[in-house]
């Protein structure tokens, strides 16, 4: 058994969104960043679940980014996972990253790849789908549970108003959200343990840019809340009738 | 070259987000100068015919059994090569369960360049340039999608729904559908509920409310504006209320026209779930709630003398005793 976990590295759930360059960039400054949520709460956790439950089992990392992403393929490792590979590229777009994670997919009999719903940053969605097609996997996105028996996956996966419960034989590509684990902190053990295991960095494999972000824009500020009194429920109401004319 | 866009269907209804899909596309044609065509996949019990009224000229039904069940690898195949077929250049998804797990597909498919989370037109005044959220609803991106063929998935929620008359003329079309790989074995529905992604109003309850057993206002609330329910993450985590309610950055991330919080502080990670909200209505009483921060009308009070008055004020203005 051997699984590809997608890691990315992205600002802290917390952090200040605010842009530079003529909005064209992310204000990077005194920002925290951490391992995207659903790829690490998510994703890694249940492959290293999956490796608790059968130790024959093999973890993966890789993750497409500059030395700036280094500190959090790191710490991904202390959580779990033998070894990582690091693409040297800067993240542009979807298609280009997907594509450079199904480059080193493709070479590597993968039984499961696992990714995140989607990044915090981007809220793209898109980079398991496209690994998927281009290994000619079935994916499974939104996934909400995960078991394994032998080769077969039994997935639950949401769908609008609940949720499915599907099977799927390996190999397949999976996107994981709230559900299919518990989320974990690193402990000292995995922390040392991580700085000696094998982190390859590999130049990009060719491939096109089919998007560009031409800036960022701050959504206009609230003009602030309007108060009613605690007694006076009925003029909320009826200011959400008359004035928001919503309901 | 006409726009396609894909008809999301569950159990053979056609999803609201697709009436905004079809009237987005039809709006994408106009300024692309060309005509909005669809493609619906499975059994459909609802008229295809009348989505002519979304502006849509002609709809491509593929109606074969293992198109009941979403598998993306399939239908981006089937899609791909509809799109092919008439020669599509612009593609249309919802972004909700199924653009999610087939757009990305048929993107890599087409090698097309991809905008999931659109929330407007087109600006194609100088290029192809789509506005989308990023930063969990904190920003907006204008992405410019350079390749010739263009896929874009539409929030739901984000395009008013346009009917401008006409029928559309729907054509079964024949082409082979491979076997799916995945197979569906339960489905596990919320029966009667409006499913929240789809809900225009929304009330949620956070631990405010002290326990489950305080939901039933709540859920009258929503009963009587037609509204979903939803959550905050402790509630859902204590087992208050099913996961599926909850709402923020870990949840379920919703844009409805309101969203009234009772008992919700608002936590920066729930704010990234519902900041999209046209209408922000927060109940609590605590005045430094920052949820006040975020909100458009509030009530610094105790929900439990509060929502009660609401409930009753709601009755009057709907007529209902």
């Amino acid at each position: 058994m051997k699984i590809l976990v997608c890691i990315s590295k992205t600002p802290d759930t917390t952090a200040k969104i605010a842009f530079t360059d003529n909005n064209t960039k992310f204000a990077e400054a005194g920002v925290q960043w951490i391992i995207n949520p659903y790829d690490e709460w998510y994703a890694l956790v249940r492959a290293i679940e999956l490796k608790e439950k059968d130790a024959a089992t093999i973890i993966h990392l890789v993750t497409v980014g500059g030395t700036d992403a280094e500190p959090i393929i790191r710490k991904a490792l202390a959580l779990g996972g033998d070894e990582a590979v690091r693409v040297n590229l800067q993240p542009t777009d979807s298609y280009t990253t997907a594509s450079q994670i199904a480059a080193v997919a493709k070479g590597g009999q993968y039984d499961l790849v696992l990714v995140g719903k989607e990044t915090i940053d981007y809220n793209g969605s898109s980079v398991g789908g496209i690994i998927a097609e281009q290994m000619d996997f079935p994916y499974v996105a939104l996934a909400t549970k995960f078991e394994l028996n032998g080769s077969k996956a039994t997935i639950n996966r949401e769908i609008e108003g609940g949720e499915e419960t599907c099977e799927v034989n390996l190999p397949v590509v999976v996107s994981c959200q709230k559900g299919v684990a518990e989320a974990r902190i690193p402990n000292m053990r995995g922390i040392m343990a991580a700085r000696t295991k094998p982190l390859k960095v590999i130049e990009p494999a060719s491939t096109d840019q089919l998007t560009t972000v031409v800036n960022f824009e701050l959504p206009a500020p609230k003009a602030g809340v309007k108060l009613v009194p605690a007694d006076q429920p009925e003029e909320l109401i009826r200011l959400l009738h008359e004035e928001a004319r919503i309901i | 070259m006409p726009v396609l866009v894909y008809i999301d269907q569950s159990e053979g209804h056609i999803k609201k987000a697709s009436f905004e899909a079809l009237s987005y596309g039809s709006k994408v044609a106009e300024l692309l100068g060309t005509s909005a065509e669809a493609i619906a996949l499975g059994s459909i019990s609802d008229s295809l015919v009348d989505l002519g009224k979304y502006g849509t000229s002609k709809i491509h039904h593929v109606k074969n059994e293992s198109l009941n069940q979403l598998d993306s690898q399939v239908f981006a195949k089937v899609i791909g090569d509809v799109a092919k077929s008439i020669g599509a250049n612009c593609i249309i998804f919802s972004n909700n369960v199924d653009g999610k797990s087939i757009a990305p597909r048929l993107a890599a498919r087409l090698k097309a360049g991809l905008v999931t989370g659109a929330i407007a037109l087109p600006d194609t005044k100088n290029g192809f340039v789509v506005r989308k959220n990023v930063f969990s609803g904190k920003a907006f991106a204008n992405v410019s999608i350079t390749s010739d063929t263009k896929i874009i998935a539409l929030n739901p929620n984000s395009f008013p729904v346009t009917e401008t008359g006409g029928k559309a003329e729907v054509s079964e079309t024949n082409i082979s559908v491979d076997a799916p790989k995945i197979k569906v074995t339960a489905t596990n529905k919320v029966k009667g509920e409006i499913p929240l992604s789809e809900a225009e109003l929304v009330i949620s309850g956070g631990r405010g409310l002290k326990g489950p057993e305080n939901w039933g206002m709540i859920e009258e609330l929503a009963r009587l504006l037609g509204a979903a329910t939803a959550c905050s993450r402790a509630v859902a985590d204590a087992g208050w209320r099913p996961h599926h309610e909850h709402v923020g950055q870990t949840g379920l991330a919703i844009a409805p026209n309101m969203y009234v919080a009772i008992g919700i502080s608002g936590a920066i990670q729930h704010l990234a779930g519902v900041n999209r909200s046209k209408v922000i209505v927060v109940i609590n009483k605590d005045p430094e709630a920052p949820f006040f921060k975020a909100a458009d009308y509030g009530i610094v009070g105790d929900a439990f003398e509060v929502v009660p008055k609401m409930i009753a004020a709601v009755k009057k203005l709907k007529g209902v005793a």
